[in-house]
C-alpha cells in the first residue's frame, strides 16, 4: 500500500492514544453518571406521582366508609303513624315519620324549649332518619305502637366533626356547625349515643343533595348497564372486524383505508365520540337522553378500535401451520378460523375486550355530551332509564362546595380504581395463564 | 518454546481416538448444557477440565488467557479455555454453531457485560492488565480492543462521523483538521477511501454492505486499538466483498493482534497464523493454520475440518 | 307486542327452522346412511334453513325501526288542527314531545289540553296497529323464507358455501363499523357546523379574539350577540399542552431510557406496572386531584414566592396533564428504544463508547422519528383531554401566555356549551359542534402524520 509509512507512524502513536483517552475519562464518567441521575430521577418522579395520587385520594377519601349514627329510641306512635289502624300502606307511607326523629332527638335535651334552638337540635340528625323509619315501618308495620333503640343517621356536620374536619377552634361564624351543636354532639358523645358504623348507604343509594343520603348506588348501575351493552356489541363486532381484516380481507386500497381509520378511530379523543352520540344517536335516532344504553353505545363507538387492534394483534400470533394443518384436512377457511383460529386467540382478545371495558368504565367526557350528568336519585332498573355513570359521578360531586362531598368523591374515586385494578389485573392474569409461545 | 510447547500438549490423544466418534448430534443445537457428560466422553477422563491439544501460547502475546470460563446462567457455554493472542498475528477460531468461539472473543473485551446473564471468570488479561477485574475500566479496555462485528452495524450517521464517532468519544482529536486525519487515515486502511472520498456526508447506511462492513472496520481502526476481535465479518457478505475483507485483515495483522470467528475453513486457512477449534464449549485443538487443516491431531478437529459435521 | 317478544318469537322460529331443517336434509339423503350424499354437514342445511327464516324478519324490525315513527308521526301531525299544525318547526317539536309523553302516560302541562289529548290518542293507536302489522308481517316473511329454503333443501344444495358467504358478509360489515364511525363522526360534527357558519362567518370564528357565547336575554344587556373568536380557545389549548408536553416528553423519555438501558430486569418488572398505573386511572380522577390538590398547592408555593396563582391556573391543568401523559411518552418510547437494534449498541460499546454517549449519540438519534411520532400522538391527546381541563382550568377565555393565569380550552367549552339546556338552533349550541370540528381535524392530521412517522420508522429496523 502506497501510505505504508503513515501507517506506521499512525501505530507508533499508540502510547499516546491510550494517553489521550486517560485524560477524558474522568468527565465522560462524570457525565455518565449524571445522565444516570436524570434518568433515576424521572422515573422516581413518575413513581412518586403514582404515590401522591394514591395518597391525596385515600387520605381524602377513606372515611367515607363510615358514617356517624346517633343512637336514638323512637317511639312508633300509631297516633302520629296510623291514627285510625287501617294498616294501608298509602297512609303509613305519608305519615310524618321526621317528627319521630324530632320527638326522639327533644327527649334527650329537654332543656331545649325555643324555636330555635329545637331547630338547631333537630339539624344534628339527617333527612335520612326520617325515610329509615319509613322504610323500616312500611316493611314491617308490627313495629306501629312499639318503642325500639335504633341507630340513625347523623346530619353530615356532624359527622364531619366527629371524623375531625371540622376544626373547632375556628370562630363560630365561618363554620357550619354552632358552638351550641357542637356541645350537645359531645354530650351525646359522653352518653356513648354516638358511632361509626359502615356507610352501606354509600354504596345503596342514588345521588342525593345530602351528603348523607348521596350514594354510588345509582352509578354503580348506569356504569354497570353502560359496560353490559358495551361488552355485547363491542366484542363481536370487534372479533368479526378483526377476523374479516387479518383473515379474509384482500390487499387493496380499501383495507389499506380501513386499517389507517381504524388506528386513527383509536385516537380520536373521547369527546368528539360524545358529539357523535349527542347528534346521531340522540338528535337523529330520537333514543332517550341520559340513557345507559346511549351511553354504551357511544363507549362501544370508543372502544371497538381498541378491541379490534388487540384482537388483530391476538389472531395474528397464532402460527400459521395452525391454519395450514387445518385447510390440510380439508376443512374450509371459515371452519378453520372458527374452529381453530379464534378459540387460540380467545386469551388476546379477551385481555383486550377486558383492557377496553376498563377504558370505558373510566370515560366521562362523552358521557356529558349526551346528557348523563343530570341529578338523578332514582337508581335506574333498565338501561333505557335515566341514569350517571360512576365517574360522571365524581365529576357532580366534585363540584360540591361541603366537606362530606368532599369524602365522598374521593370515596367514589376509591370504587372506581378499585373496580380499574380487578379489570387490569384480570387482565393481566389472563394474559400470563394463557399466554402461548409457539 | 519447545519447553513450552510440551508442556500443553496433551497426552490423551491415544484414549480419545479409542472411543467411537460422538453421538450423532445436531451440531447447531442451541443448548449445550443438555449434553449428557457421556454424549463426549472421548472429551477428557474428567469432563470439567479438559486439556487442549496443541499450543495454546504465543512468542510475543498481547493477550492471554487462563482457565476461561463464561456461564449464560446455569448454561456452562465456555468451558476452562487457554489461548494467547501474539502481536501481528491473526488467530482464527473455527467450531461448528454455539460451539462457544464468539462467547469467547465477547469476553476479550467485556462484551459479555451487555448480557445480563453471563458470568465470566478466569483470568484474562492484555499486555499482562487484567481485563475481567471489577477495576478495570471498560472504556478503556475497549479502545484497545476493537470488535468488528458480525452483521454490518453502521450508525445512522454520515459514513464521516460513523468513523469520527470513536475519535471523538475519547478525545483523540484536538481539531478538525486532526480528526478529518484520523478519518482519512482509517478509510483508506480500511480500503475504503476512494469509494467514498466522494460522500463523505452520505449516510453509512447507504453503502453496500461489503462497503459496511468496512466502514466498521474502518471505525474500529480510527481510535487505534491494539487488538482487534472479529466476530463472523463476512458472514453476511457476498464473495467479493468477503475477499476484500480478507486483503484488509492481511494488511491489518501487520499492526494489530487480530483474533477472527469464521464458520469457512477456507477463510481461515486463507487469513490466520493460527486456528483454534471449539466443540460445545470447549477449546479442542489450537495449532499452526495449516498443521490444522493438514494433519489435525483430535479426531471431532479432523471430522470438522474434513466436512463430515458442522 | 313487545319488541323483544317480537325478537323471541323471530328466535324461537329460527330455532325450529334450524331442526327441520337439518332433519330434511337427512330426510332426502336417504336417512343417516346414506349423509354423505349431501354436499355439506346436515347442520349447515339446518343453518341454511334458519338465516332464510330470521335474516329477512330482522331487516324487517331494523326497517320498521327506522321508518315507522316518522311516519306515525307525520300522521298524527296532519290530524292536528291547523293553528297546531303551522307552529314554527321548534314549538311544533315541544308539541311533538307532548303528544309522546302524554302517550307514554307521563304528565304534561295542561296548556294546549285537548287538542294534544286527542293527538296522543291518534299516537298510540296508530303505534299499537303498527305493531301489530309488523308481527304479522315478520311472521309471514320468516315463513315463507323458511317454506322456500325447505323446498330448495337437496344433497347438491352447498349450503355451507351460502352459510359461509352470508356469515363473511356479516364479518364485512362488521369491519366497516369503523368507516361508518369516522364518516358519523364527520358528518355530524360537519352538518352543525356548517349550520354555525351560517350563524357567524367562518373568518370572525377562526380569527376572532373574544369568545364569550352567551346570548343576553335582553337585547341591550353586554355582548348580548355572542362574540365566537376561538383564538383565545385555540391559544389556551396549545398553553396547556404545551406546558403537558414540557412536563411529560423529558420525565416520560428519562423513565423509558432509565427502564431499558439501566434498570435491572427486577427493578423494571416492577416499576413498570406501577407506572402504567398512572395510564390506567381515569382522567377524571386527574382533573379531581388537579382541583382539589395542585390548584391550592400552586396557590401556596405562588404565595410564597410572592406570585398571584389563579386558583384556576393553565398550569396547574398542564402539570396534571403532563403526569398523565408521562406514562403514554414512557411506553410509547420504551418501544421505539427496543425497537434499535442490539447490533447498533453492540457497535459503540464495541468502541468503548459509555453508556450514555451510546445513549445519547447512537440510540436517541436512531430512535428520532419513533420519538417524535410518539410525542406527536401525545400532543394529540393533550389537545383532546377534557376532565382534566374542565374540573382545573376553568371557563375564563383570557387570551395570555401567562400560565399562572386562567384559561380555557376547545374541550372545555365544548363540554360548557352541550351541558345543561341544547337549543340546536342557536348559534351557542352549534358552536360546539364548530369547536368540534375543529378538534377533530386537527388531531386527525397529528395521529395521521404520527402513525406514519412511526410505522415508517419500524419498518426500517423490521
Amino acid at each position: 500500500m502506497s501510505d505504508q509509512p503513515d501507517m506506521n507512524e499512525f501505530s507508533a502513536r499508540s502510547p499516546d492514544t491510550l494517553e489521550r483517552v486517560r485524560v477524558g475519562l474522568a468527565a465522560r464518567y462524570r457525565r455518565e453518571r449524571r445522565f444516570r441521575m436524570y434518568g433515576l430521577m424521572s422515573t422516581c418522579l413518575g413513581l412518586l406521582f403514582v404515590l401522591f395520587l394514591f395518597v391525596s385520594i385515600i387520605s381524602n377519601g377513606y372515611t367515607a366508609f363510615w358514617q356517624t349514627q346517633v343512637r336514638l329510641e323512637i317511639d312508633f306512635d300509631a297516633q302520629l303513624i296510623d291514627p285510625d289502624g287501617t294498616g294501608d300502606a298509602k297512609i303509613i307511607g305519608s305519615a310524618n315519620f321526621d317528627k319521630l326523629v324530632r320527638t326522639a332527638v327533644g327527649q334527650l335535651f329537654p332543656e331545649v324549649t325555643d324555636r330555635r334552638g329545637r331547630r338547631s337540635l333537630n339539624r344534628l340528625m339527617s333527612a335520612g332518619a326520617g325515610f329509615e323509619l319509613r322504610e323500616m315501618t312500611l316493611a314491617d308495620p308490627a313495629l306501629i305502637g312499639t318503642r325500639q333503640t335504633l341507630w340513625l343517621p347523623a346530619d353530615d356536620e356532624v359527622d364531619m366533626l366527629i371524623k375531625g374536619y371540622i376544626d373547632r377552634d375556628v370562630p363560630e361564624g365561618s363554620r357550619r356547625i354552632k358552638d351550641q351543636q357542637i356541645l350537645w354532639v359531645d354530650a351525646l358523645i359522653a352518653d356513648e349515643r354516638i358511632e361509626r358504623q359502615f356507610n352501606t348507604d354509600f354504596f345503596r343509594l342514588g345521588d342525593s343533595r345530602e351528603p348523607e343520603l348521596a350514594g354510588i348506588g345509582g352509578a354503580i348501575k348506569g356504569s354497570f348497564f353502560m359496560l353490559v351493552v358495551t361488552i355485547a356489541l363491542s366484542f363481536p363486532l370487534g372479533v368479526a372486524a378483526a377476523v374479516y381484516l387479518e383473515e379474509f380481507a384482500p390487499k387493496n386500497r380499501w383495507v389499506d383505508v380501513l386499517e389507517v381509520n381504524i388506528n386513527n378511530l383509536a385516537a380520536v379523543p373521547s369527546i368528539v365520540f360524545g358529539l357523535l352520540g349527542l347528534a346521531v344517536f340522540i338528535n337523529f335516532f330520537g333514543l332517550p337522553r341520559s340513557a345507559p344504553l346511549v351511553g354504551g353505545l357511544v363507549l362501544t363507538l370508543m372502544t371497538l378500535p381498541t378491541i379490534i387492534i388487540a384482537s388483530r394483534a391476538a389472531i395474528k400470533s397464532v402460527p400459521p401451520s395452525v391454519r395450514q394443518a387445518a385447510l390440510g384436512v380439508g376443512a374450509s377457511q371459515m371452519q378453520t378460523v372458527f374452529h381453530h383460529v379464534i378459540p387460540l386467540a380467545m386469551p388476546g382478545m379477551l385481555t383486550g375486550a377486558i383492557i377496553g371495558m376498563a377504558r370505558a368504565l373510566g370515560e366521562s367526557a362523552p358521557l356529558l355530551m349526551i346528557g348523563m350528568i343530570a341529578f338523578i336519585v332514582e337508581v335506574p332498573g333498565t338501561p333505557l332509564e335515566p341514569s350517571t355513570a360512576l365517574p360522571v359521578q365524581i365529576y357532580l360531586w366534585a363540584d360540591s362546595p361541603e366537606r362530606a362531598f368532599v369524602e365522598r368523591t374521593s370515596a367514589a374515586i376509591m370504587v372506581l380504581l378499585a373496580f380499574l385494578l380487578v379489570m387490569n389485573g384480570a387482565a393481566i392474569w389472563m394474559r400470563k395463564r394463557f399466554e402461548r409461545r409457539w | 518454546m519447545a519447553v513450552a510447547e510440551q508442556a500443553h500438549k496433551v497426552t490423551n490423544t491415544d484414549k480419545a481416538s479409542a472411543v467411537p466418534p460422538p453421538a450423532p448430534r445436531k451440531p447447531d443445537s442451541p443448548v449445550m448444557s443438555a449434553v449428557p457428560e457421556s454424549a463426549a466422553p472421548e472429551l477428557a477422563p474428567d469432563p470439567g477440565k479438559y486439556e487442549t491439544i496443541g499450543d495454546v501460547t504465543a512468542t510475543d502475546p498481547v493477550l492471554t488467557v487462563r482457565d476461561c470460563n463464561v456461564y449464560y446462567g446455569d448454561n456452562h457455554a465456555l468451558q476452562h479455555v487457554n489461548l494467547d493472542v501474539g502481536r501481528n498475528q491473526v488467530v482464527a477460531l473455527i467450531g461448528p454453531s454455539g460451539c462457544g468461539k464468539s462467547t469467547f472473543i465477547r469476553c476479550l473485551n467485556r462484551m459479555n457485560d451487555t448480557i445480563d446473564t453471563a458470568r465470566v471468570t478466569g483470568e484474562l488479561k492484555l499486555h499482562g492488565e487484567d481485563i475481567n477485574s471489577r477495576e478495570t475500566d471498560v472504556v478503556l479496555l475497549r479502545a484497545r480492543v476493537g470488535m468488528v462485528f458480525q452483521k454490518p452495524n453502521p450508525f445512522p450517521k454520515t459514513i464521516y462521523e460513523n468513523v469520527a464517532y470513536g475519535p471523538r468519544l475519547h478525545g483523540l482529536a484536538s481539531n478538525r483538521a486532526e480528526l478529518d486525519e484520523i478519518v482519512h487515515g482509517s478509510l483508506q486502511r480500511a480500503g475504503l477511501w476512494d469509494e467514498v472520498k466522494d460522500r463523505l456526508d452520505d449516510a453509512g447506511t447507504g453503502l453496500s454492505g461489503g462497503q459496511q462492513q468496512r466502514l466498521c472496520i474502518a471505525r474500529t481502526i480510527a481510535v487505534n486499538p491494539e487488538v482487534i476481535l472479529m466476530d463472523e465479518p463476512c458472514s453476511a457478505l457476498d464473495p467479493i466483498a468477503t475477499a476484500k475483507i480478507e486483503d484488509l485483515i492481511d494488511e491489518l495483522a501487520q499492526n494489530y493482534a487480530i483474533a477472527i470467528v469464521t464458520h469457512s475453513m477456507q477463510q481461515a486457512a486463507r487469513v490466520s497464523q493460527r486456528t483454534a477449534y471449539f466443540h460445545l464449549g470447549k477449546l479442542i485443538e489450537v495449532d499452526q493454520t495449516d498443521k490444522v487443516f493438514t494433519n489435525p491431531s483430535h479426531k471431532l478437529t479432523e471430522d470438522y475440518v474434513t466436512g463430515r459435521f458442522g | 307486542m313487545q319488541l323483544s317478544t317480537l325478537l323471541l318469537i323471530l328466535i324461537a322460529m329460527a330455532v325450529i327452522s334450524f331442526m327441520l331443517g337439518r332433519r330434511r336434509s337427512i330426510a332426502v339423503a336417504g336417512g343417516y346412511g346414506s349423509i354423505r350424499k349431501l354436499h355439506s354437514l346436515p347442520k349447515y342445511y339446518g343453518y341454511y334453513v334458519a338465516i332464510w327464516c330470521g335474516l329477512p324478519g330482522v331487516l324487517l324490525i331494523l326497517l320498521w325501526l327506522s321508518v315507522s315513527e316518522s311516519l306515525i308521526m307525520s300522521q298524527v301531525i296532519a290530524s292536528l288542527p291547523s293553528e297546531l299544525r303551522e307552529l314554527p318547526e321548534s314549538q311544533l317539536g315541544l308539541v311533538v314531545n307532548d303528544i309522546k309523553n302524554l302517550a307514554a302516560g307521563q304528565f304534561i302541562n295542561e296548556q294546549r289540553g285537548a287538542d294534544v289529548a286527542v293527538a296522543a290518542e291518534l299516537y298510540s293507536s296508530l303505534q299499537a296497529s303498527a305493531r301489530w302489522i309488523l308481527s304479522g308481517l315478520m311472521i309471514a316473511v320468516g315463513l315463507v323464507g323458511s317454506a322456500y329454503a325447505w323446498t330448495r333443501l337437496q344433497p347438491r344444495l352447498r349450503a355451507r358455501n351460502q352459510v359461509e358467504g352470508i356469515i363473511k358478509v356479516g364479518l364485512i360489515l362488521a369491519s366497516t363499523v369503523a368507516i361508518l364511525t369516522t364518516v358519523g363522526i364527520l358528518l355530524s360534527v360537519l352538518f352543525e357546523a356548517v349550520r354555525f357558519f351560517q350563524k357567524v362567518p367562518f373568518t370572525d370564528f377562526l380569527f376572532g379574539l373574544t369568545w364569550s357565547p352567551q346570548t343576553a336575554l335582553r337585547a341591550d344587556q353586554v355582548g348580548s350577540s355572542g362574540a365566537f373568536g376561538a383564538i383565545p380557545l385555540f391559544a389556551g389549548t396549545l398553553l396547556i399542552s404545551a406546558i403537558a408536553m414540557v412536563v411529560a416528553m423529558p420525565i416520560g423519555l428519562m423513565t423509558a431510557i432509565f427502564l431499558s438501558e439501566y434498570a435491572s430486569s427486577r427493578v423494571r418488572a416492577w416499576v413498570k406496572p406501577i407506572l402504567e398505573i398512572l395510564a390506567g386511572v381515569p382522567t377524571v380522577v386527574y382533573g379531581y386531584f388537579a382541583a382539589l390538590t395542585v390548584g391550592p398547592l400552586l396557590g401556596d408555593i405562588g404565595a410564597l414566592l410572592g406570585l398571584n396563582v389563579a386558583s384556576e391556573s393553565a398550569l396547574g391543568a398542564g402539570l396534571v396533564m403532563g403526569i398523565m401523559i408521562i406514562p403514554f411518552v414512557s411506553s410509547l418510547s420504551d418501544d421505539v428504544i427496543n425497537a434499535v437494534p442490539q447490533a447498533m449498541r453492540d457497535g459503540s460499546y464495541g468502541l468503548g463508547a459509555t453508556q450514555s454517549e451510546t445513549i445519547k449519540h447512537v440510540i436517541l438519534p436512531a430512535a428520532l422519528p419513533g420519538i417524535v411520532g410518539g410525542g406527536l400522538l401525545a400532543v394529540s391527546r393533550a389537545i383532546g383531554e377534557t376532565m382534566i381541563v374542565v374540573m382545573a382550568a376553568g371557563l375564563a377565555a383570557n387570551l395570555t401566555a401567562n400560565p399562572l393565569e386562567a384559561v380555557t380550552t376547545v374541550t372545555v367549552q365544548i363540554v360548557t356549551l352541550l351541558v345543561g339546556d341544547q337549543e340546536f338552533d342557536s348559534a351557542k349550541t352549534l358552536a360546539a359542534f364548530a369547536l368540534g370540528l375543529v378538534l377533530f381535524i386537527v388531531t386527525l392530521l397529528l395521529n395521521v402524520v404520527a402513525l406514519q412517522v412511526v410505522r415508517k420508522y419500524r419498518e426500517q429496523y423490521e
